[in-house]
């Protein structure tokens, strides 16, 4: 097990806590960087979802993770940045100039929101973000000066300073790594700075943050707009890879998926946001792949117990008829959701920090240490 | 003239069946400060139960709503006992999280049983209609009006007048207190879980001759009840239903007066408007908090 020695205040603020972050991470960074010529392009066009996925679930950690202030409405700042890239688009404004305002403009929009949701907590913010989400999606949809509508708008391939790159080329997905790598490294040299510090006192105590000296209004719009504006930038790489955008896709179930990314990964760390957006983006094809191949396995399980031939063929069928059943994926999606809520509070990125822990001080484990205190004794509404 | 009034009583009706919903959300926040998202979805569970009773067993529609409710009621004891008791006392969001996670459940499975397609439940009220001069008034959105009024009634001198209302508000208020002084924190919560989908059931059934019920219908009202319940006061059952009419009133009105598209968005902007200058809503208590 390693120690490290803290002689410094510097040493709580790193980057890099000690050289093993260093190579893990390089390792990493040299497989991503490889994955174009090693995986198919299926899986490449997955990891492109898992970037951008990943983007909107750093966002969501900035204000849900680090400021407390949970938000149901993302997929509405997505479209605004999806549209905003596709509305510029057609004037012919180029890539840098139109992901930096659909960022900006993102980023104002989520600063207005910020400012209403000063006087609300827990429920009611949840409320109010997710009636924003629907006004922002029926103003999307009746906008058709602008947003066409109902019919949506295509979005042309991008072209970065004159070169044309498609939504499957390797540069895409490297332009998708770099906003996700550049996002990340920026949130955390955010968060050790004194801003991430305050979101996190107001996190913690609203009271206290403020009777240290931390002006929670100004932190919260600010934990807005930040957030807001991340998920902006994912917008316009969002539309670009789809290629073409309408209403529909921006709803209520696409601001829960995110919420999903963040509670699945792990709300406490930035880890969280990428395992949770591989878990999300990747349960997809694992679906199909059930559907596909589950029953021929069940039925090979059933006749190497002694089943007759007969029966393992009616077993195939059945599972067969039950996996391809509408809507299975909601109800695995539901059940995913009360399992971790129940059993996996921290999320993946908690499973793991236990599994090592676990290792680093073998026979000396206790399963207490993850164990969150339950609190009976709070009143929300009276806070 | 005539149309207005004509507006306002459909409305009103609407309205009355977002507040039914909403008076399950309130029941269940007044007990245990949990916002259940899964509500809508409970009362689409229930108008599914009553068809199967009366659609599909040919049962009497009395018999068979009593059924639905009842059968509803043990649904909400077992979704408290399996998905919100391991973790009360954990930080609301969790519970939200797990409640929508139910909720998409729920749809799942009941677009898996029942299918995809609008059911109609046979209702004594559904023909018909109630004739005050020139004005119309159909059946089954009197008995929408009717029913609200009544239960909200009776929840009102249930949670203020009786002694398992009472511990209910003692247990929401504070579950060590209220378990220290002797109250089962325990059953009550689960009492109220079964009242809340027993409210949802009746919304679902006097809802089926209006809307039709299938998997979806749940997540649509659902949404629409939380402003009625905002606005009313999340904790106040009078104000659940005092703001699902309003909410009812302005989207029938906003339909028809304002220009396509207002009707969707009309409840949440009022919704917005009174979280930004009365977050306490109409009816709700205002408490700061002591230091």
């Amino acid at each position: 097990m390693r120690f490290l020695f803290k002689t410094d205040y510097e040493d709580d603020i790193k980057l890099f806590p000690h050289s093993g972050y260093v190579v893990s991470y390089g390792i990493l960074l040299a497989l991503l960087l490889i994955a174009p010529y090693v995986l198919s392009s299926y899986l490449m066009s997955q990891l492109v979802f898992v970037c951008i996925y990943a983007i909107v679930g750093v966002a969501l950690l900035i204000l849900t993770g680090f400021t407390g202030q949970a938000s149901l409405g993302h997929a509405a700042f997505l479209a605004i940045g999806a549209y905003t890239a596709a509305y510029l688009q057609k004037y012919n404004v180029p890539f840098p100039v139109y992901f930096l305002a659909a960022g900006l403009l993102t980023g104002i929009i989520g600063a207005m929101v910020g400012f209403p949701a000063l006087r609300l907590t827990g429920i009611y913010l949840v409320i109010a973000t997710i009636s924003f989400a629907l006004i922002v999606e029926e103003i999307l949809a009746r906008w058709e000066s602008v947003t066409n509508g109902n019919e949506g708008m295509r979005v042309k391939t991008l072209s970065l300073l004159g070169v044309a790159v498609p939504r499957d080329s390797p540069t895409f997905y490297y332009l998708c790594l770099a906003v996700l790598v550049l996002t990340i490294v920026g949130t955390l040299n955010l968060l050790r700075s004194p801003t991430g510090r305050a979101f996190v006192a107001i996190r913690d105590s609203e009271t206290a943050a403020r009777s240290m000296g931390v002006n929670v209004a100004l932190y919260k719009v600010k934990s807005f707009a930040i957030s807001a504006a991340i998920t902006g930038f994912a917008g316009v790489l969002f539309a670009h890879k789809l290629s073409f955008i309408s209403p529909e896709m921006f709803t209520l179930q696409l601001s829960i998926e995110f919420i999903i990314v963040i509670l699945i990964g792990g709300t406490f760390s930035l880890h969280g946001a990428v395992l949770g957006a591989i878990f999300i983006v990747m349960i997809d094809p694992f679906l199909t792949y059930l559907k596909d191949d589950m029953p021929g396995i069940i039925a090979g399980i059933a006749a190497t117990f002694g089943a007759s031939p007969a029966t393992a063929g009616n077993i195939q069928s059945n599972v067969a008829a039950f996996a391809s059943l509408n809507g299975l994926k909601g109800a695995i999606y539901g059940i995913i959701i009360v399992l971790f809520v129940l059993f996996e509070p921290l999320g993946l990125y908690g499973r793991w920090l236990k599994i090592k822990l676990f290792f680093q001080l073998f026979p000396l484990y206790k399963r207490a240490t993850f164990k969150r205190q339950k609190i009976y004794v709070k009143s929300e509404r009276n806070r | 003239m005539l149309d207005f009034v004509q507006q306002l009583v459909s409305g009103v009706a609407l309205g009355c069946v977002y507040g039914l919903i909403a008076l399950g959300f309130v029941l269940v926040y007044k007990a245990t400060e949990v916002v259940n998202f899964a509500q809508g979805d409970l009362m689409m569970l229930g108008g599914f139960f009553a068809f199967t009773f009366i659609g599909m067993m040919g049962l009497n529609y009395w018999i068979g709503f009593a059924g639905a409710v009842a059968a509803m009621a043990l649904f909400g004891m077992l979704a408290e006992r399996v998905v919100v008791r391991p973790i009360l006392g954990y930080p609301q969001f969790s519970i939200i999280m797990a409640t929508i996670g139910l909720g998409y459940f729920l749809r799942s499975i009941a677009g898996m049983i029942w299918g995809t397609d609008d059911l109609k439940i046979e209702t004594p009220f559904s023909q018909g209609v109630l004739r005050m001069g020139s004005l119309v008034l159909a059946y089954d959105k009197l008995s929408v009006i009717a029913a609200t009024m009544i239960l909200c009634t009776l929840l009102w001198l249930f949670f203020n007048k009786t002694m398992l209302g009472t511990a209910m508000r003692a247990s929401s208020e504070n579950m060590l207190a209220a378990y220290y002084m002797g109250i089962p924190v325990k059953r009550v919560v689960s009492v109220v879980w079964a009242i809340s989908a027993a409210v949802a059931t009746c919304a679902g059934v006097l809802l089926a001759p209006i809307t039709f019920i299938h998997s979806n219908v749940g997540l649509v009202l659902g949404l629409k009840a939380f402003p009625a319940a905002v606005l009313g006061g999340f904790g106040s059952i009078p104000g659940a239903v005092v703001g699902g009419v309003l909410i009812g009133v302005i989207e029938s009105m906003a339909g028809f007066y304002l220009p396509e598209g207002w009707k969707d968005v009309a409840p949440y902007v009022v919704l917005l408007t009174v979280l930004l200058l009365k977050p306490e809503g109409l009816f709700g208590l205002h408490v700061r908090k002591k230091v």
